[in-house]
């Protein structure tokens, strides 16, 4: 730092201190802040504290584990690719002849069993991979604004939206990448009862999204002189019947929206309630799953699934949680009692407080 | 009013760049505004031509408005020229060009609104670059249609060529040169010249900034991109073509002019020089900084000797250095050189503008030629001496002048400069800089991946700190500043006496200063109320030299007396330029036709005191930032620390590291691109600008930089700062580290250096005033062979026997010790007697004598009057010969009352030993023992010895005394000796005090491993006995090596013996050690300190290289080295040898140094051994070693506050550098390399979970985080517990380490922040930031809510990971805090806390509610927190993350505990078990504590003392002149009735405070040092002596303290003997204190300079300024003090 070392108190010096007054005592104070003696906690690392906390971690951890894998192994699910990249697969023509402008749906229709049946509620997802909805063009390829029902963001969609901002000098309502590469597969359900007749499965579309994505976050604005995203059929407020599920509030294009955070992902369908008795929600039998076949992955080289789960308290099969909860605790335990031994055998000091100069 | 000083700019560079954009600004305000008139009224109103001739009337204006500045470039061709040249710094190209650009295009800006209405009808608002009605040609240049690019070219070459080439020659002395005056206005011709002729093709630019400028003007105003891309993109060509151009132009008029010029006479042979200038051209330092020498003139004036050009040149550099600020009132004389009186003439003529002189300034602009001048005076000119004019009483005459007001500045800004400066001044700070790169970079949307504000709230945030911390020391730098330019002062304003303010003291003024008041400016001393126009000052504040001086005005002005005299004094002072060399000044007095040599002996210099002087009168020569005290004030040296240098390479590391991670991350972003995200367009098409894989890798890569910047944390600069200014406050707090005696606290004066301190392996110690007290006091002596050995000073009843019954020889000693000195006395009030001395010794003995009842009353030149136990005796002094450091001693001659003539003598023992009468042999060999007894305590002894001369004699000695006198004065001294043929001997000893705790300090800090050196200017056998009695040497040494060689070869084969030796004896220890080998505790102590030393690591095998042998000698060897050896040993081949053999001793003493050598030793080991040094001292003479060394500290106290103020720290004792260093510096150090690893450690945490995620996201630059939370991470959720921790941790407690001094030795080998513990703690963070990553990864992108929602988006997962570092973050400093305070609990919990409301608060839907498109996150929060999965993941990886950690930790403290560590245990072992003690276990301390068991301890009585009788040459020759008589009378009257509080009394009031409270203050000063008296018991496992409190037990000990202490407290309580029969009866404890602190007040401080002594007082002046100037020709003070 450029000061300059003079100041008028140096010039003053030590000498000019007169009068009686004058010899003010420059002695520090004596508080413990001051003489950094604040009372305080000083932890050291003993084996009195260390290992006990190994112990502990280690049982504390294997019990959640175990809890963990049994529950998540009492989840049933299922998961079914129909992509159509197999000639042999159903959908492999659509899967060949579609692209985004195409006119004519292209269905195809996939035959599976169950081999279990599904007791409680039943979760249907579906699953893209290699889809990378976390890219940062993409993720930020969006208007908040105007999916919270702005008016002003609705005609003027914000620039992150670009290049899906506008189309034919027209505001486009949803904007951006994300809107408008919503996924518009339509997967039925039909279970083929053992008498030969086919029965639609009722799919819940309501109470997939986050109850904040539906109620604050998005919104529908009032009036209309936007135009439909480039890859949309439908304009946005032709979503659903149900005016509740219409527009932006759509939980189908809410689900879509709220962006994966890695490139494999799998998002919530519809939901399959457990129908009041002892009859199981999926009782065990060959289904079938008619796909309207529209969007498309394979020019990326991506795939789409369909997943059937069931859910526990702590959410849907996951294996790897109890596996690893099991896996740290017996390490934890195990470094415990290596620890004990290391410091039973070698450790030198514990015994002997005493320093020797 | 503003105040022109104030709003100054002073940065030279700013100042500048404001004069070139001010210039262009204004050239180009005319150029396009006639471009525009012409163009827009369709050449109605003007034509092609009119344009050219604004353009060269505008080239005129701006050249006569910004040529004093910058030399008025005004275009970037001719800058690039003058760098070429050399006459412009290359590093001012840019800038320039910079601003004249910004000149341009705003005042393009300004025509345009201007003309706009013009423009518009003309161009029908179509603002067009092609066509009939195209406007852009009113700005920039376009080439007519014709013209091929290549013809363009040579034209703008051309054109600029010739431009340089005509204005180069207009400053060219030797050709025909232009006015200065004139040169705008020529070149503005030779600018329309050029216009006219060389236009047509295409426009004339030949200026890049002329055509730029306006360009990039037309292209924002509406005139779009074809302004650029018209004519095939012409534009490059008036920008390229013109330099090109200009530099061709430069080295044809080299080539065919230049280098041709006839050579200017040779300006050796010229007669002195006496050109009359003013001040401004010896600019003040404080602007002379990179100053650039006008363009046009510079030139000539580097090459010719020519008087106009000289002057001219001048001139025009004084308006560039002093800026807009000087009028342009410069006066350039010159005058016909002849001798004395004509010269005279020449110069009085030149005043008043009558005679062939040439007078230049605002009032007169017209240039006279003075081309005829010159001629007409034999073309012989005084000259290149620039001097200063000062006429007294005239300040019309000196205004002319523009020198500085008395007003000073030291304050950096002011309310309207402080915030762009200050942020100037920041940005030039590369971690600044960089930062604002990033701000810029993330505004480009294409790379931005992170909110503009991530980047610019940290920022801000540490530039306002930093910009709070500059303004609040620039707010007391200007209080201050108003403090002293607010003092009082009387000026002498038209024969009256006036109160003015210091600020309005002008130079010329003749202001009244009284006794004890400060010197306002530098005087020159016209007479004073002494007579013979003497006065005192004291110049401690300036020099550091606490004495007084004396100086003594001219004789012809110290007759002026009143007020009357003074005011129509009108003499005139032609001086040097001001400078910084206090010890000189020359310049010549001119009145009534007479001239005056002036030295510095007539200057009375700002910072001075005046002392015993009623009043004096001086004439102002220097004032404010000249005089010398300003000018000596420069800036401070910057030191860093080793941590700062580690960091800042780390730093680079990090930068490395984050340029790869950004390659690597761009190359798999160009990978990506092309094989998924090409095929991924569908959904995500590319950015406009981006047409291929490979420009989306290079915006990926910056896009990285951005996000990843946060490994190099912004905040890390600003917290070192806040936690070394903490450290700082810790310093500057601690009571054991205040001296109540001198009421002082210690003081850190730099904040940077702390952890420094815990770093030290070197002390390098002055003695005098550090090691001992400096305060003398009368010991023992020996009388005519009987020896007096009191316990107390003169308390010896059989020596009051002695005088009471009256024998003579006891009677003859005292009545020797009363007669022979130089003291002064002073009758403060009635009975109270003070005594002014040279040295403390001379205080002490003459005090020593009135206790005995010989009292010392008063003298005049002629007489001494002493009162002989009771009976008033007045002796007529003959003749006083002073003492001098060649005599080594001194002598009085005196007749008694009873008309016997006696010769006392006193003197060092060697010297007088030698010249006493053979006669007496028995006697002096008695005499010997006893000095051989006396000198082995550590006392400084002196002989004394006495002689009765005859009548004739004395004639026949006084006869050859004159004549001799008459001769030279070095003869004398041959004479004198002649005449010592001493009769009889009598010894007395003083004892220098140590200091409180020095022996003690010295052990505890050489078990700290650190080595301390001795530097000290005393002789070798003083050296070596404080040596002694500060136990840096002991008896048990193994060897002591005295190097005192006075040849190259000598001090070589010295060294050699001395290593060769030392290799020898540690070989045999070895091989009989060799069972105690292999003792290296467990506990990282090693045996073998003490008694059983030896068992130091040795290399096994066979002989390893002399380094390593010498690195690992055993055993305890001192080596002591001379003065004279020491220069042979520094030279360069000798280096590496001196400091082999020095660095294998334990203690190394240097004697006789100077301060140069002092430096020059610091940085010797500085150099060889990269050790970190530390000096400490506490006069001038240390400055040197005290700023080349790491850390300076300085003791305040005795002497000056010069080493103060170069100091890094500064308290007043000596033994408190074993806190400063064990306790803070220990700490410091440990709290800074805690923090530092914690710090990288969970920014590379928060970082590379981005580098990881960068994989799973296509290379995007998507964050992983909240843009929230990476604004906040480092300045909210983490900064504080880190901060908290970097001020307050201990791993031990204080008293612990000064316990265990070995717990200094990590700090020295710097085991604690290295490049190994950075990368463990990178490794850390990055393993942290993979299990961060990973967990959530692996766990989320399966799992779902308990509603089946899936938990794998995006802001899930961002909160997650978020959450989980914040928390794994705050488990670690928890694990790595190990004091925790209040504030660390509130802190720790407070930023989990803050985290967690930040949040929530961030992602509520309030705040969506008002701002949707800012917060995307809304209601992630509440829906991801409430997840049993979120929480079982973050806990999981918690566990990964900190079990590891934790694991290793512990195995470290379990099997390899550092010494810290078991300190540690064994406290918290001790505080559970609170048993009694059954045992003790000795400590290495124990040893310490002994250490002040006995100084009289069994030392051998080898050693021979040849103490100096130490002091400085006195008075004499002033008292024998008799100048200074008036003194003790006049003063009496003074001090009795006005100036009762003096600095005297002060002193006294301090002392008896202190001596009235003895007990309190030594209970308070030293708890420190009780603590390794030996009075605690060890440490021990059993022992619990200590297990209570912490602090209680020292609070006990602190009762009895150290011996040396009370020894030191009660001599001075106990009353002194009641003095027999004195007057001093009334009163005398007070008097006698007064006597005893007499020295304290006056001692010298010379001690330890260059030869021993430094000048003092007395009318012997011109030779010893020569003896000094010698001495000090290349290391006295003034010169350290540049």
């Amino acid at each position: 730092m450029m000061a300059s070392s003079y100041t008028a108190k140096e010039e003053d010096g030590h000498i000019t201190v007169s009068g009686p007054g004058a010899l003010r005592s420059r002695k520090p104070e004596n508080t413990a802040f001051k003489q950094q003696r604040l009372p305080a906690w000083q932890p050291i690392l003993t084996a009195g504290t260390v290992l006990p906390a190994f112990f502990i971690i280690g049982l504390l951890f294997i019990p959640i584990g175990i809890g963990l894998f049994v529950t998540s192994n009492n989840i049933k699910e299922f998961e079914i690719d129909y992509t159509g990249v197999d000639a042999s697969s159903p959908c492999f023509n659509c899967s060949q002849s579609f692209s985004w402008n195409s006119s004519r749906p292209c269905t195809c229709s996939i035959p599976f069993y169950l081999e279990q049946p599904y007791e409680s509620n039943v979760y249907v997802y579906y699953g893209l991979s290699n889809f990378y909805q976390n890219h940062r063009r993409y993720v930020k390829s969006r208007d908040d604004s105007q999916l919270n029902g702005d008016p002003k963001s609705l005609m003027e969609p914000s620039k992150e939206c670009e290049p899906y901002a506008f189309h034919e000098n027209k505001p486009i309502a949803p904007c951006g990448a994300i809107a408008n590469s919503m996924f518009n597969d339509t997967l039925e359900l039909f279970y083929n009862d053992p008498n030969g007749t086919k029965v639609q499965i009722l799919l819940n579309t309501t109470g997939i999204a986050w109850w904040t994505d539906k109620h604050v976050k998005f919104g529908n604005p009032g009036g209309n002189r936007t135009t439909k995203p480039i890859n949309w059929r439908r304009p946005v407020f032709d979503l659903d019947a149900d005016e509740g599920n219409n527009g932006f509030i759509n939980e189908d294009f809410i689900v879509w929206m709220r962006t994966a955070a890695l490139p494999t992902f799998r998002k919530l369908y519809r939901i399959i309630n457990k129908k009041s008795g002892m009859v199981p929600t999926l009782p065990r039998g060959n289904y079938s799953l008619e796909v309207v076949y529209n969007y498309p992955v394979r020019s990326f080289e991506g795939r789409k699934r369909m997943i059937l789960s069931t859910i526990s308290w702590m959410g849907g099969k996951n294996p790897f949680l109890g596996i690893a909860y099991i896996t740290v605790g017996s390490v934890c335990f195990f470094l415990g009692v290596v620890l004990l031994l290391i410091h039973h055998k070698c450790g030198n000091r514990n015994n002997n407080a005493d320093i020797s100069n | 009013m503003l105040n022109r000083r104030v709003l100054r700019v002073r940065n030279p560079l700013i100042r500048e760049c404001m004069a070139e954009f001010l210039g262009t600004f204004v050239l180009l305000l005319f150029g396009c505004s006639a471009a525009a008139q012409v163009k827009t009224s369709r050449e109605t109103k003007g034509q092609f031509l009119s344009v050219n001739m604004a353009f060269s009337v505008g080239v005129m204006s701006a050249m006569y408005l910004t040529k004093g500045i910058t030399g008025a470039h005004l275009n970037p061709a001719v800058s690039l020229s003058f760098c070429v040249l050399g006459q412009v710094p290359w590093g001012r190209l840019v800038p320039y060009f910079l601003s004249q650009l910004l000149g341009a295009y705003v005042a393009s800006g300004l025509v345009y609104l201007v003309y706009y209405d013009a423009i518009m009808e003309f161009s029908g608002g179509v603002l067009t670059v092609y066509g009939p009605n195209e406007t852009a040609s009113i700005f920039a240049t376009y080439p007519s249609e014709y013209i091929s690019l290549s013809s363009s070219f040579l034209d703008q070459v051309v054109g600029t060529g010739m431009l340089m080439l005509c204005i180069l020659s207009l400053g060219e002395k030797r050709n025909t040169p232009a006015p200065p005056e004139l040169i705008p206005a020529i070149v503005a011709a030779i600018v329309l010249g050029i216009s006219m002729s060389m236009s047509a093709n295409c426009g004339g630019a030949i200026n890049p900034a002329r055509d730029l400028g306006p360009r990039l003007f037309t292209l924002t105003a509406g005139w779009g991109t074809e302004v650029f891309t018209c004519y095939n993109y012409w534009f490059w060509v008036p920008l390229v073509a013109p330099l090109i151009g200009g530099v061709l132009g430069t080295f044809m008029y080299l080539i065919f002019i230049h280098w041709h010029l006839p050579d200017p006479d040779p300006p050796e042979s010229l007669t002195p020089l006496s050109t009359i200038s003013d001040k401004v051209l010896q600019p003040s330092t404080m602007w002379d900084n990179g100053e650039t020498i006008p363009w046009a003139i510079a030139e000539g004036r580097r090459l010719s000797g020519d008087v106009q050009k000289e002057a001219s040149s001048r001139r025009e550099r004084n308006i560039a250095t002093d800026g807009p600020s000087v009028r342009g009132c410069v006066r350039v004389c010159v005058w016909e050189a002849r001798e004395g009186e004509t010269e005279r003439q020449g110069w009085d003529g030149a005043a008043r503008g009558q005679s062939n002189l040439t007078e230049i300034g605002t009032g007169d602009p017209s240039p006279r030629p003075c081309g005829d001048a010159a001629s007409s005076v034999k073309g012989v000119f005084r000259s290149y001496k620039e001097e200063r004019k000062v006429r007294a009483n005239d300040r019309e005459y000196n205004e002319k002048f523009q020198y500085a007001s008395n007003c000073i500045m030291t304050s950096k800004y002011n309310i309207v400069t402080f915030l762009p400066v200050n942020l100037f001044e920041q940005f030039q700070e590369v971690a600044n800089t960089y930062f604002l790169f990033l701000l810029i970079l993330q505004l480009i949307p294409q790379i931005s991946s992170l909110s503009w504000f991530t980047t610019i709230v940290p920022l801000a945030l540490v530039l306002s700190i930093t910009a709070v911390k500059d303004a609040t020391d620039d707010y007391f730098r200007h209080k201050s500043d108003s403090q002293v330019n607010n003092r009082q002062s009387q000026v002498l304003i038209r024969g009256l006496l006036q109160n003015e303010k210091w600020m309005n003291v002008r130079v010329g003024d003749i202001i009244k200063l009284e006794n004890n008041q400060f010197v306002a400016a530098d005087l020159l001393l016209l007479s004073s109320s002494e007579p013979h126009g003497l006065c005192y000052i004291e110049t401690a504040e300036l020099d550091g030299e606490s004495n007084m001086k004396v100086r003594q005005s001219v004789s012809v002005t110290s007759e002026l007396g009143d007020q009357n005299n003074l005011a129509s004094f009108n003499g005139e002072v032609v001086c040097e330029p001001p400078n910084n060399k206090l010890d000189r000044f020359c310049g010549t007095l001119y009145w009534r036709d007479k001239k005056y040599t002036l030295s510095n002996q007539n200057m009375l210099l700002r910072g001075c005191v005046l002392r015993n002087t009623e009043a004096c009168y001086g004439l102002v020569i220097f004032a404010g930032p000249d005089t010398k005290l300003m000018q000596n004030s420069g800036r401070t040296k910057f030191k860093r620390t080793s941590i700062d240098r580690l960091m800042n390479t780390l730093v680079l590391w990090i930068f490395g590291f984050l340029v790869c991670m950004g390659v690597i991350l761009a190359l798999g972003n160009a990978v990506w691109e092309r094989e998924v995200g090409f095929l991924f367009q569908s959904y995500l098409p590319w950015d406009p600008p981006v047409d291929n894989f490979l420009f989306s890798a290079f915006l990926s890569f910056w896009s990285y930089v951005i996000i990843l910047n946060t490994v190099v944390p912004i905040s890390l600069y600003v917290s070192v700062e806040v936690i070394r200014l903490g450290h700082s406050y810790f310093i500057n707090w601690d009571q054991q580290m205040f001296c109540s005696q001198c009421n002082t606290p210690a003081e850190a004066r730099t904040t940077t250096l702390n952890e420094e301190l815990g770093q030290v392996e070197y002390i390098f110690s002055d003695k005098t005033g550090t090691l001992t007290q400096n305060i003398m006091s009368f010991n023992k002596c020996s009388i005519n062979g009987q020896t007096y050995d009191p316990d107390f000073c003169f308390y010896d009843d059989t020596l009051l026997e002695a005088v009471k019954v009256g024998d003579t020889h006891t009677h003859k000693f005292f009545r020797l010790l009363s007669l022979c000195h130089t003291v002064m006395s002073e009758e403060k009030s009635e009975g109270e007697l003070l005594y002014k001395a040279q040295s403390p010794d001379e205080g002490a003995l003459v005090t020593a004598a009135r206790n005995f009842g010989f009292v010392f009353r008063s003298r005049t030149p002629g007489t001494i009057t002493t009162t002989e136990m009771g009976r008033s005796v007045t002796y007529t002094l003959l003749a006083i010969l002073d003492f001098n450091n060649i005599r080594k001693r001194m002598s009085v001659i005196v007749r008694n009352p009873e008309g016997r003539i006696c010769l006392y003598c006193k003197g060092a023992d060697t010297v007088l030993l030698e010249r006493l009468h053979p006669c007496n042999q028995e006697l002096m060999n008695i005499t010997s023992d006893h000095l051989n007894e006396y000198a082995a305590d550590g006392l400084r002894t002196l002989a004394l010895a006495y002689r009765d001369l005859s009548e004739d004699e004395w004639e026949a000695w006084s006869e050859r005394h004159r004549s001799a006198a008459k001769a030279a004065s070095c003869r004398e001294d041959r004479l004198a000796a002649a005449y010592e043929q001493i009769e009889q001997d009598m010894v007395v000893t003083i004892e220098d005090k140590l200091q409180e705790g020095v022996p003690e300090t010295i052990a505890v800090l050489s078990l700290a491993n650190i080595k301390i050196w001795v530097l000290t200017g005393d002789k070798q056998e003083t050296a070596v006995n404080i040596g002694y009695s500060c136990k840096m040497l002991t008896d048990d040494m193994t060897e002591v090596f005295i190097i005192s060689g006075n040849t190259v070869q000598s001090v070589r084969q010295e060294l050699r013996r001395a290593r060769d030796r030392m290799i020898e004896m540690s070989r045999t220890r070895d091989g009989k050690e060799e069972g105690v080998e292999g003792c290296f505790m467990g506990n990282g102590f090693r045996e073998g300190q003490g008694d059983s030393r030896g068992g130091e690591k040795q290399l096994q095998g066979p002989p390893p290289p002399p380094s390593n042998l010498m690195d690992n000698i055993s055993g305890e060897f001192a080596l002591v080295i001379n003065g004279h050896s020491l220069a042979h040993a520094l030279e360069a081949d000798m280096e590496t040898e001196f400091v082999s053999t020095a660095c294998a001793c334990k203690a190394v003493i240097c004697c006789r140094v100077t301060p140069l050598q002092k430096a020059q030793v610091v940085e010797m080991i500085k150099k060889h051994k990269k050790a970190v040094t530390l000096a400490i001292g506490d006069g001038a003479n240390d400055v040197s070693m005290i700023k080349s060394a790491h850390i300076g500290v300085g003791i305040s106290g005795q002497e000056g506050i010069q080493a103060v103020l170069a100091s890094d720290y500064s308290f007043s004792q000596f033994r408190f550098l074993q806190r400063l260093l064990l306790v803070h510096g220990r700490w410091s150090y440990l709290r800074m390399c805690r923090f530092l690893c914690y710090f990288f450690y969970k920014n590379f945490a928060f970082t590379m979970v981005h580098f990881w995620f960068g994989f799973y996201c296509g290379f995007s630059a998507q964050t992983v985080y909240d843009q929230y939370f990476i604004t906040l991470y480092n300045i909210v959720y983490t900064s504080l517990p880190v901060l908290a921790m970097g001020i307050f941790d201990q791993d031990v407690p204080d008293q612990r380490s000064l316990e265990y001094p070995k717990l200094y030795e990590p700090g020295q080998l710097n085991l604690l922040f290295n490049k190994r513990e950075f990368f463990i703690c990178i490794a850390q963070g990055i393993y942290t930031s993979v299990v961060l990553f990973f967990v959530p990864c692996a766990i989320l992108s399966d799992a779902t809510q308990s509603t089946g929602v899936p938990l794998a988006d995006y802001q899930t997962f961002a909160v997650t990971t978020a959450t989980a570092l914040v928390i794994v973050v705050s488990v670690q400093i928890a694990l790595d805090t190990g004091f925790w305070t209040v504030i660390n609990h509130v802190f720790v919990w407070g930023s989990l806390g803050l985290y967690f409301s930040i949040m929530l608060a961030l992602q509520s839907q309030t705040l969506f509610g008002i701002f949707p498109n800012q917060f995307h996150f809304v209601g992630s929060a509440q829906s991801t927190l409430l997840q049993p999965v979120v929480w079982l993941t973050i806990a999981l990886a918690t566990a990964i993350c900190i079990v590891p950690v934790l694991a290793f930790r512990f195995l470290k403290v379990d099997l390899k505990p550092q010494l810290s560590d078991t300190v540690r245990y064994t406290q918290l072992v001790r505080q559970k078990k609170r048993k009694p003690a059954g045992r003790s276990v000795g400590g290495a301390w124990r040893g310490v504590g002994s250490v002040s068991e006995s100084r009289l301890g069994a030392r051998g009585s080898s050693r021979r003392s040849g103490y100096a009788f130490a002091h400085t040459e006195g008075f004499g020759e002033l008292i024998t002149s008799g100048k200074n008589m008036r003194l003790s009378s006049l003063a009496m009257a003074t001090f009795a009735s006005r100036h009762s509080s003096s600095w005297i009394d002060t002193l006294r009031r301090k002392k008896h405070s202190h001596t009235n409270t003895p007990p309190s203050a030594s209970g308070e000063s030293s708890p420190a040092p009780s603590c390794v008296s030996g009075s605690i018991p060890p440490l021990s496992n059993s022992s619990s002596v200590l297990c209570g409190s912490q602090d209680a037990p020292i609070e006990e000990e602190t009762g009895a303290a150290p011996d040396t202490q009370t020894a030191s407290t009660s001599s001075t309580q106990n009353p002194p003997a009641p003095a027999p029969a004195s007057e001093a009866d009334d009163g005398s404890a007070q008097t006698l204190n007064a006597g005893v602190l007499t020295p304290v007040a006056l001692r010298s401080q010379g001690g330890d300079s260059p030869g021993g002594w430094t000048i003092s007082l007395g009318a012997v002046q011109e030779a010893l300024l020569r003896w000094k100037g010698r001495a000090s020709a290349s290391n006295s003070p003034v010169k350290l003090a540049e």
